[in-house]
């Protein structure tokens, strides 16, 4: 029974898929007091991927939360991508995760050797990015659900945020686009086992690495893509920043090409549906492939980290990126321009 | 010709649609009935990419797709209508190699811890990556397949994973317990001896 349990399909919905919509999100908090503090550098109001608390002028914590459930088969796969999801955030804020605590809800009658390999890809991957699980809550539940909120530290100096772009800056994406188009097509059983794994490969894949990276330019922006989507992270970083993006649709690496067949096909998750409701009304779509959107719409679980970069550094910060292997590819993909009436984002 | 795709997750409309539409000749239509935004887009780009005319009628609390296979009918490749059989068979779960239970505990010393490990052994094996090609019961092994044995439901799961497992029936009948056996066939010598002969490892516990 093992080994031949699917855990994606004991998933209603797949990894960031399951994410509750950013306008839903906003109209469920209505109404109840946010309190202020000083020392909150970066809250909700801003929409950033984590919460920034200044401690001393030099250091700040950074705080995190993301679980999901199942987007694997395998479950240390699973494990570990949950992990480099939850440890991004960290990453997308320039920060250093330094301690993290599991979530976790399992059915009562899962065998523990699964639950085991859940935990072992999930602490694996969080020493790989220097951090330790320090500890952690477990509840039973259908189904199954895994995460791990992540504490990081971060000087307030040299913070990133999602809504530093700048006009004249490029956007530059670190990992193959299509997860999400690609999870649906597995939970169909029509994607290949190849693309199965560059998939999962891709989600495991930690930030830290074009994060550290980025340690070494000038970053005005950044953000990581998870589910909301390109199109959605995009979004806020334009209206975060009041400015415009230009996204060159054609520049993004694609984890196959029957990405697009898929897309055309349907095989899309509903978080899609949700970001494009939310998003569409500041997209300018112009004539780009109907399937090339929706995929940018996607859902991308454990997507890369997108960064806002002045122009005049960008081809040495890529050509830095792509030589470092751990790094899972690195294009411009989009030039960020002064605001420009209601619409924010121009697909190309 | 109608599918009911309400309540259905995604992707499952667009599989249950592509296995109707294999069934669909040139000129005919197919109806499928949706309740949700996610099924009707995704849906509505099924219909475009394979070329259909789509027709969407609301009927209140669900919307019905009309669709119309105009030119050829639908070609719904290999691939595709694999996924569409829905039904997903595991892969080979199995490994050559028998186990043969002669007695109802596990080694010898002590009968109360045998009787521990050959109930977790057997939970192991029902539980583990692979499942042996056959399991043997026999002497006071055919206990373990009977009324009674706490592994019988892990010795049902070996065989749904396709182990085949069977006990030995002189050996019921000298216990007198031929009627109470839970799970598998009944054998003679005859057939364990080709079954031992016949795979590479035999593994007597």
């Amino acid at each position: 029974m093992a080994d031949k349990i699917k855990l994606t399909k004991l998933a209603e919905c797949a990894g960031c898929g399951a994410k509750v919509g950013a306008g839903t999100l906003a109209s469920l908090l209505k109404g109840i007091d946010v309190h202020e503090d000083p020392n909150l550098l970066v809250g909700f109001d801003t929409a950033d991927d984590a919460a920034v608390y200044k401690v001393t002028d030099d250091l700040a914590i950074v705080e995190t939360l993301d679980f999901f459930p199942p987007i694997a088969d395998d479950p240390y796969k699973y494990g570990a991508i949950a992990a480099a999801n939850a440890l991004s955030d960290v990453y997308a804020m320039g920060g250093e995760p330094k301690v993290a605590l599991n979530i976790m809800a399992v059915p009562e009658d899962m065998p523990r050797e699964v639950v085991h390999g859940i935990l072992r890809g999930g602490y694996e991957k969080v020493y790989e990015a220097g951090a330790s699980i320090v500890g952690g809550h477990s509840i039973f539940d259908e189904e199954p659900k895994y995460g791990l909120s992540v504490t990081g530290f971060v000087d307030p100096a040299r913070m990133w945020t999602n809504d530093g772009a700048q006009a004249g800056d490029v956007l530059v994406y670190t990992k193959p686009l299509g997860i999400g188009v690609a999870v649906t097509a597995a939970k169909a059983e029509l994607a290949s086992d190849e693309v199965v794994s560059a998939a999962e490969d891709a989600m495991m894949a930690l930030n830290r690495w074009p994060a550290d990276v980025a340690q070494g330019f000038t970053v005005h922006g950044a953000t990581d893509v998870t589910g909301f989507g390109v199109m959605g992270h995009v979004l806020e970083m334009a209206n975060g920043a009041d400015v415009s993006i230009d996204v060159d649709t054609g520049a993004f690496e694609l984890l196959s090409d029957d990405v697009l067949a898929w897309a055309r096909m349907g095989l899309l998750p509903a978080g899609m549906y949700r970001n494009r409701r939310y998003a569409e009304a500041y997209v300018d779509a112009a004539d780009v492939d109907r399937a090339l959107v929706d995929v940018l719409f996607c859902p991308e679980t454990s997507g890369g980290l997108l960064f806002s970069v002045p122009a005049d550094e960008a081809d040495a910060f890529v050509a830095a990126l792509k030589a470092d292997d751990r790094v899972c590819c690195a294009e411009v993909v989009g030039t960020v321009a002064p605001a420009d009436g209601d619409v924010r984002i121009r697909l190309h | 010709m109608q599918i009911d795709a309400r309540n259905v997750t995604c992707p499952k409309p667009v599989i249950m649609t592509l296995e109707a539409l294999r069934s669909v000749p040139a000129g005919g239509t197919l109806e499928v009935l949706v309740n949700d935004e996610v099924a009707l887009g995704n849906l509505t780009r099924l219909a475009n990419d394979k070329g259909l005319k789509l027709l969407v009628e609301d009927e209140g609390d669900h919307k019905k797709m009309v669709m119309t296979v105009e030119g050829a009918a639908v070609d719904v490749s290999d691939a595709e209508a694999e996924a569409a059989q829905i039904c997903v068979l595991p892969g080979s779960d199995l490994c050559a190699t028998v186990v043969a239970f002669d007695k109802d505990v596990m080694g010898s010393g002590n009968d109360e811890l045998g009787h521990i490990l050959i109930k977790g052994l057997i939970y192991a094996l029902a539980h583990g990556d692979k499942v042996p090609e056959t399991a043997l019961f026999y002497n006071g092994g055919a206990r373990l397949t009977c009324e009674g044995s706490e592994s019988v439901e892990d010795i049902q799961e070996l065989e749904r994973r396709g182990c085949r497992v069977l006990t030995c029936g002189t050996c019921l009948d000298f216990y007198g317990i031929r009627d109470q056996l839970q799970v598998g066939g009944v054998t003679n010598l005859y057939e364990i001896a080709q079954v031992i002969t016949g795979q590479p490892g035999v593994m007597v516990i």
